[in-house]
């Protein structure tokens, strides 16, 4: 009771008035969490956040490079300005387009040989890049996204991940199919595959009430040394002759089909994460599932007094989300890897908190979190060679962008907003959307 | 010490939650304040206790203008408040909790322990607390864990205390002895502001009564008041609380609950062995003071909570072991205790809490996925039927006041087919014409032949609506009367008293004080 209670209308309040529930007693972890990431954020506020992180890897960018360090003090801020502009456009150039390229493309003597020689197809290298990039982002931040919305958090996107990669791989390589049927069976059992990990963790939860986050945590172990293990016996799933721990490759009727020629590495994989996020859209909105999944994602209570059955889905949307991450992994082995090895899996676990986070939990959010990030990755190997800033540096913007997003106050306190969420009741029409 | 208040204004956006409120309490006083939910007493003793800052007016003591920042400020000027929710650290000693925030230490920084116990010990032999200082608080009853909120604001040396509706939690016994502690108080020169709406024990316990409604002083009165003039100035018009209905004309049995047993966290037995029968179109109201197993009989009811032993049984089926969907699907309407929590999905609209417990049931859905048209017709349909005053159907229903957020609930589940109503506190924290809209719809149900069970802790809403009266005390039936008994008899009952002959004389329980309400806590935090 140290916090000022909301207002306390007169007798008899008109229509629209009152309470925002607010009860500040008993508040689960859960509820702190989406209350301080989520509820606390407007678009404005993600929007100032990606903007203050900009300014400031600007900044360190600028401040950590020899060049400017050395430089005489009249100096030093253009040198700066060259350093942290130069950054921003190689990430630019490297992410989305180049002018260079659209340069070389017209001093070609016609469009054909243009074509031919793979002009045309640098002018959307940085695109296609961006889009192979954010796939698995993509479908592992739905794999958040999804029972965030139920009131889980999946931190298991890893281990979901691995699962659907093992099952793509080893169907991959161990069958031998026509070419569409291949792809579509090794797509179906990286869902599978992620989906019996994500089932584990909602079953485990729903029987004996386990923490999600320390049994996803958990698992993410478990299934990185099984993974380990596999690839360590050739009897299993190591490619025979191979001293690596490294699956075969798999078939070439099992890579997913590419969607812009044989020089870009766009593939089908793209447009099945976009279908991916537009299929939880409906599930969440449309479909009564999806009613009761946001139900006990918003008072599990309040589900159960209505008859749902709370544990089981919980279960349900676990088995999801194992799904979507491990159509992920579906994803990196047959779009762009084509074999499986313990690196395959990358950060996407951690990366994919980050998207949903970004995403604020919507599908529609998680796509375009999902296109800016991997936009970041796919920029920043030229953004290294052309200025010489190294790629960590992206992993740092990434961390800034999340962290002021998650500190929704220090950014209103920046940009003297007004609070959006002061329990008053104008406000809570205006909530979301005027910060 | 003379404390005062003059013109203190506090607004929340459009709404004047007090408006220019004056009064003074002098020294050894009992000064109540009584108001209805959300007539702004928690709002200004909120201010008095340096948790909100007013927007006009302000604090006088001793003639001496104060301004308080903080609670801690308020604490140094010698004010106390002992809130309906405790401020204790339940796994802590009461020793302990009451030097939180005021530990002295002794050489080598180490807690000075004994000092503590000792006041502890002293002021509780003064006033005749009762209160030992190495008992554990979560090992206490409520009404002892009362009395260490009030050793805490004195350990402060409070000469002001604010006690914010103290008798909530309590027993009829309880409430006595809480009366004779505040009496003595008083005589010890303590002032006491006493925050209550009802009416009966602000009559036996205050020396002034100061009346708020809708954030402004509508008047002051000095016992003896009548109950009908301050309950006229308390809502601002005559009232008119009992709600006409005729004789009711029981048919056959429909619910029946046999030997019900619940077993509760730590083996305890909430619900023991507890048995009742509701026939169609009577209404039976369970009485009792707040924590004899109401709630979780209401749980075991709809199945929310496990039965260990006995069954219930609706028309003749039984449905000791099925879901809670299952008995929705059976013919149970509920309306849990707690709205909030358990009613409504509050960021939710309206609409989708039409339809929560119906979802997945056709109209509303076709195939999986749901039909949004026909929800949004429903909300339509509903919305008029029910009088619910929302700005539009997506309204989130947790922006609704207390009263619609409960029309919303009423709807749902009187919309759907049901046999039996159970409905648990089904007007905690609502104003006057809510409550009146709600009694109305319950008996209206109890017409066309619904079983109702009531369960309340109100006496005044059991006497309003019940036809016949069973007791709850410690997980069982103390007895069952007819609606003309006297609260006398109902008190003894609710302490625990044998279903037999008054072993206690009637007098040993002022009537004044069977009363025990519930904290209506939605509405005044």
């Amino acid at each position: 009771m140290t916090t000022p209670p909301p207002a306390e209308p007169p007798a008899t309040p008109p229509a629209g008035t009152g309470k925002s529930g607010e009860e500040s007693r008993h508040r689960p972890f859960s509820e702190i969490f989406k209350e301080s990431f989520l509820e606390g954020n407007t678009v404005t506020v993600t929007v100032l956040a990606l903007f203050t992180a900009t300014v400031l890897g600007g900044l360190l960018c600028a401040f950590t490079n020899p060049t400017v360090l050395h430089a005489s003090a009249g100096n030093m801020l253009g040198q700066a300005w060259d350093v942290a502009s130069g950054t921003y456009v190689a990430l630019f150039e490297g992410s989305v387009f180049n002018p260079h390229t659209v340069a070389a493309l017209f001093q070609q003597a016609s469009l054909s040989t243009a074509v031919h020689d793979g002009y045309l197809s640098a002018v959307f290298n940085p695109l296609s890049e961006t889009a192979v990039q954010a796939t698995p982002l993509i479908l592992t931040g739905l794999a958040v996204a999804l029972p965030y919305q139920a009131g889980l958090f999946n931190i298991g996107g890893q281990s979901q991940f691995i699962g659907g990669a093992i099952m793509a791989a080893w169907l991959g390589y161990d069958l031998s199919l026509p070419f569409f049927v291949h792809v579509v069976v090794c797509v179906i059992g990286g869902f599978v595959g992620g989906a019996v990990i994500g089932w584990l963790t909602g079953e485990i939860k729903a029987r004996t009430g386990a923490h999600e986050v320390i049994v996803t945590i958990m698992l993410n172990y478990v299934m990185q040394y099984f993974l380990a293990y596999l690839l360590s016996s050739q009897s299993l799933l190591q490619a025979s002759g191979s001293p690596n721990p490294i699956t075969p490759p798999i078939a070439f009727n099992a890579h997913l089909p590419l969607l812009a020629g044989t020089n870009l590495r766009i593939n089908t994989g793209f447009l099945i994460a976009l279908a991916c996020a537009f299929g939880v859209w409906w599930l969440l909105n449309r479909t009564t599932t999806g009613f009761e999944f946001r139900s006990v994602g918003a008072n599990a209570s309040a589900a159960r007094v209505a008859g749902m059955k709370v544990e089981r889905s919980w279960a349900l949307v676990m088995l999801t989300a194992g799904g979507l991450a491990g159509l992920a992994g579906s994803a990196v082995i047959q779009g762009t890897d084509f074999t499986l090895n313990p690196n395959s899996y990358g950060t996407y676990g951690i990366d994919a908190i980050t998207v949903a986070l970004l995403g604020r939990g919507k599908p529609g959010g998680v796509v375009a979190a999902g296109l800016l990030f991997g936009a970041l990755h796919a920029g920043s190997p030229g953004m290294q060679t052309s200025t010489s800033t190294p790629v960590q540096i992206v992993q740092v913007l990434q961390a800034l962008i999340v962290m002021f997003v998650a500190a929704p106050p220090l950014i209103r306190a920046l940009y003297r907003l007004r609070a959006s969420r002061s329990g008053g009741v104008g406000t809570t029409v205006s909530k979301g959307w005027s910060a | 010490m003379e404390l005062e208040l003059r013109g203190i204004t506090k607004r929340f956006g459009p709404l004047v939650a007090n408006d220019e409120i004056s009064l003074s309490v002098a020294p050894g006083q009992v000064h109540a304040l009584l108001g209805e939910n959300g007539a702004g007493k928690t709002t200004l003793m909120n201010v008095l206790f340096g948790l909100m800052k007013p927007d006009e007016g302000a604090i006088y003591i001793d003639g001496k203008a104060a301004s308080f920042h903080s609670p801690k400020d308020a604490i140094a000027a010698g004010i106390g408040m002992v809130h309906q929710h405790f401020m204790l650290v339940p796994v802590f000693t009461v020793a302990e909790n009451v030097t939180l925030g005021i530990e002295q230490a002794g050489p080598a920084g180490l807690l000075d322990r004994r000092k503590t116990r000792r006041d502890v010990r002293e002021l509780s032999h003064r006033y005749g607390l009762d209160v030992d200082p190495d008992a554990l608080v979560e090992d206490l009853p409520v009404g002892i864990q009362q009395r260490v909120e009030i050793v805490k604001a004195l350990v402060r040396e409070a000469k002001v205390l604010i006690l914010d509706e103290p008798t909530a939690v309590l027993t009829p016994a309880e409430s006595e002895e809480l009366f004779r502690i505040v009496r003595q108080l008083r005589d010890g020169g303590t002032s006491i502001i006493f925050i209550s709406h009802k009416l009966k024990e602000i009559q036996s316990i205050a020396d002034t009564i100061t009346v708020l409604r809708r954030g402004k002083v509508v008047g002051q009165r000095t016992p003896p008041a009548t109950e009908d003039d301050l309950a006229s100035l308390m809502v601002g018009r005559d009232v008119q609380l009992r709600v006409s209905k005729d004789a009711a004309a029981p048919g056959e049995v429909v619910l029946d609950v046999e030997d019900l047993t619940v077993v509760g966290e730590h083996g305890t037995l909430p619900v023991n062995g507890l048995s009742f029968q509701v026939r169609a179109g009577e209404i039976l109201g369970i009485a009792g003071v707040q924590g004899n197993g109401q709630t979780e009989l209401c749980e075991a009811l709809l199945g929310v909570r496990p039965s260990a032993a006995g069954t219930i049984t609706l028309n003749g089926r039984d449905l000791t072991h099925a879901s809670p969907r299952d008995r929705l699907r059976a013919g149970v309407a509920y309306i849990p205790e707690d709205r909030t929590e358990d009613g409504l999905v509050g960021s939710f609209s309206v609409a989708e809490n039409l339809v929560l417990d119906m979802y997945d049931r056709k109209p509303f859905s076709s195939g999986i996925n749901l039909n949004l048209p026909e929800i949004a017709k429903n909300a339509a349909e509903r919305i008029t039927e029910f009088d619910v005053r929302t700005g539009s159907a997506s309204t989130p229903a947790g922006t609704l006041s207390g009263g619609n957020q409960q029309k919303v609930i009423l709807a749902r589940e009187l919309g759907r087919e049901h046999k039996v109503l159970i409905a648990s506190q089904p007007t905690r924290g609502l104003d006057v014409g809510s409550i009146e809209f709600v009694h109305r719809r319950i008996v209206e149900q109890r017409d066309h032949g619904v079983a109702v069970v009531i369960v309340s802790s109100e006496l005044d809403e059991i006497y309003a609506l019940a036809d016949r009266i069973a007791v709850m005390y410690e997980g069982k039936i103390t007895g069952f009367r007819d609606p003309d008994v006297p609260t006398a008899e109902l008190g003894r009952l609710m302490a625990g008293g044998v279903d037999a002959a008054p072993a206690v004389p009637a007098e040993a329980i002022a009537p004044e004080a069977a009363a025990p309400e519930v904290s209506p806590v939605q509405e005044e935090m």
